[in-house]
């Protein structure tokens, strides 16, 4: 490995500063066909989402008399990365599909709608490191486009440490060399957070502050989300009175 | 009758205000009628306010659920939504396909998460001797009826009647599916939008509240395309113009008010 740095003079190699996002876009109602769809990009990773239901639970034994069940698939199409990923489910895309199941869980008001399930469906088009939390942005979008109720949207953000150095928003190279990734999922208005994932070594300060500016990143992706789900409607230019 | 159980229901949370009158709190609207909110958005602060449909309250505040349409109705504020499958209501009236046959019931697809369940004493005023007779000569499978909802248990088991006035099979025509929530704006305010489809294309037309829509008669292509583009349009304002000079159009007869069929 080469002895050169990652990161000069707080700027990082991709010319990003330390707590720079990647730029980023939101879409709402994509698909034609889904109950509810939404698409994110960030940087080069993009993701959509699919949403259908509330709809009729089968198997039958995962019905559940009180509250509606979320199915969550995670998927990495075949061609989103440089090395070409086998098709189907695997170990990784399990954990990452629970794991957002979990978190988009907590802010549908389940009890509305018993013994049904609500699908969603994330299929990552393109990776470049944080898909989790790009496709739970996606996801977050279809669902309110689908008009499933929830408490809030659940935006998600990563950060990372590379060199010793916190930094937001991993991507790229910092993604393969850095020491550190620390992807979140936060809820703005009530100052929570519902996905907390972490690998590598780091101590006690680092983590706080590593979390902190996952927060601040996740309050710029929750204005865009807003945005594309009040443009779906807006942008036929119609909505004025 | 959705009237009567909306006036109910703000009844019962009028009394339930005055109960928290007692907390003393300045109280502020932060949207606009008609403003496209969206899930978790703050419609409005303090005791004055209470949260009706699509809407919640959060430690005196109330919120958005869904991503909708504010609505604003002296102290009530609620959503309009705009997507959303159809939840089974009391004394809706829906169009269901028959999709199973009991000993003594039949299973009602209505286009919902939950499935209609039609009895026989709720089918038929006659009496039907089950030794004798088979149940599918009332309806069979694939069926399509016009029914309303009877009761709807808490547990969303849906239970289905015959017995109204408008309640019978569809025979022949074509059923188009829409989104459930644009269901009021096909219909328009009393009736408006769709009697004037029905007038402009001659056809029957029947709605059922659960997004399913049955047209019959010679311009049914034409019904049809007017009855999604309100669909696709429905947030729009001056749809029922545009939709009138479309059909005028297409017809071309200005009002022609020949071949109307009433009583839908």
């Amino acid at each position: 490995m080469s002895e050169e740095k990652l990161i000069k003079n707080d700027i990082r190699p991709d010319g990003r500063k330390l707590d720079e996002m990647r730029e980023m876009e939101a879409r709402a109602g994509v698909i034609d066909r889904a109950d509810g769809s939404g698409y994110f990009r960030l940087g080069n990773t993009i993701a959509v989402a699919a949403v259908y239901g509330p709809k009729e639970l089968h198997p039958k034994h995962l019905v559940d008399p009180v509250k509606a069940y979320v199915k969550c698939r995670y998927n990495m199409a075949p061609f989103s990365t440089s090395d070409r990923i086998r098709p189907g489910p695997n170990r990784r895309s399990t954990e990452i599909s629970k794991v957002i199941k979990d978190a988009l869980s907590s802010v549908i008001f389940l009890k509305e709608y018993p013994e049904t399930s609500i699908e969603i469906f994330i299929e990552i088009l393109q990776a470049d490191a944080s898909t989790r939390c790009v496709g739970l942005n996606a996801a977050s979008i279809a669902l309110a486009d689908a008009g499933i109720p929830m408490k809030d949207l659940v935006t998600s953000c990563a950060a990372g440490k590379v060199e010793g150095t916190m930094i937001l928003d991993v991507a790229g190279i910092e993604d393969c060399e850095g020491e550190v990734d620390l992807p979140i999922a936060y809820v703005p208005r009530k100052n929570e957070i519902y996905l907390l994932q972490m690998d590598g070594i780091i101590n006690k300060d680092e983590l706080k502050k590593g979390i902190e500016m996952a927060i601040k990143g996740c309050k710029v992706i929750y204005e865009k989300q807003k945005e594309a789900l009040k443009n779906r409607y807006a942008k036929k230019g119609v909505d004025k009175k | 009758m959705n009237e009567n159980i909306e006036t109910k229901k703000e009844d019962k949370i009028e009394e339930k205000k005055t109960k928290d009158m007692d907390k003393e709190n300045e109280s502020q609207l932060m949207v606009e009628e008609r403003n496209i909110v969206v899930p978790g958005e703050l419609l409005a602060e303090g005791i004055d306010f209470l949260p009706g449909h699509g809407s919640f309250k959060e430690n005196g505040e109330i919120r958005s659920k869904i991503l909708g349409l504010a609505k604003i109705k002296e102290h009530l504020i609620s959503v309009v939504p705009l997507s959303g499958t159809y939840i089974p209501l009391t004394g809706d009236g829906v169009i269901g396909v028959v999709s199973g046959v009991h000993i003594s019931s039949w299973l009602i697809d209505i286009n919902s998460p939950y499935i209609g369940f039609m009895p026989l004493s709720e089918s038929t005023e006659e009496f039907v001797d089950l030794e004798r007779s088979d149940i599918t000569d009332y309806f069979d499978i694939g069926d399509v009826v016009y029914a309303r909802i009877n009761r709807v248990t808490k547990r969303k088991d849906v239970q289905i009647s015959m017995k109204d006035r408008m309640c019978r099979k569809l025979h022949g025509g074509n059923m188009i599916r829409i989104t459930p929530a644009k269901v009021p704006r096909l219909i328009g305010r009393s009736g408006s939008m769709i009697e004037m489809i029905k007038k402009k294309t001659g056809c029957h037309i029947i709605v059922g509240q659960n997004g399913l829509v049955w047209v019959k008669g010679e311009k049914e292509n034409l019904a049809a395309e007017a009855v999604l583009t309100v669909e696709r349009e429905s947030h729009t304002e001056g749809l029922t113009d545009r939709i009138e000079k479309m059909l005028e159009k297409a017809t071309g007869k200005k009002d022609s008010g020949e071949g109307v069929v009433k009583n839908e």
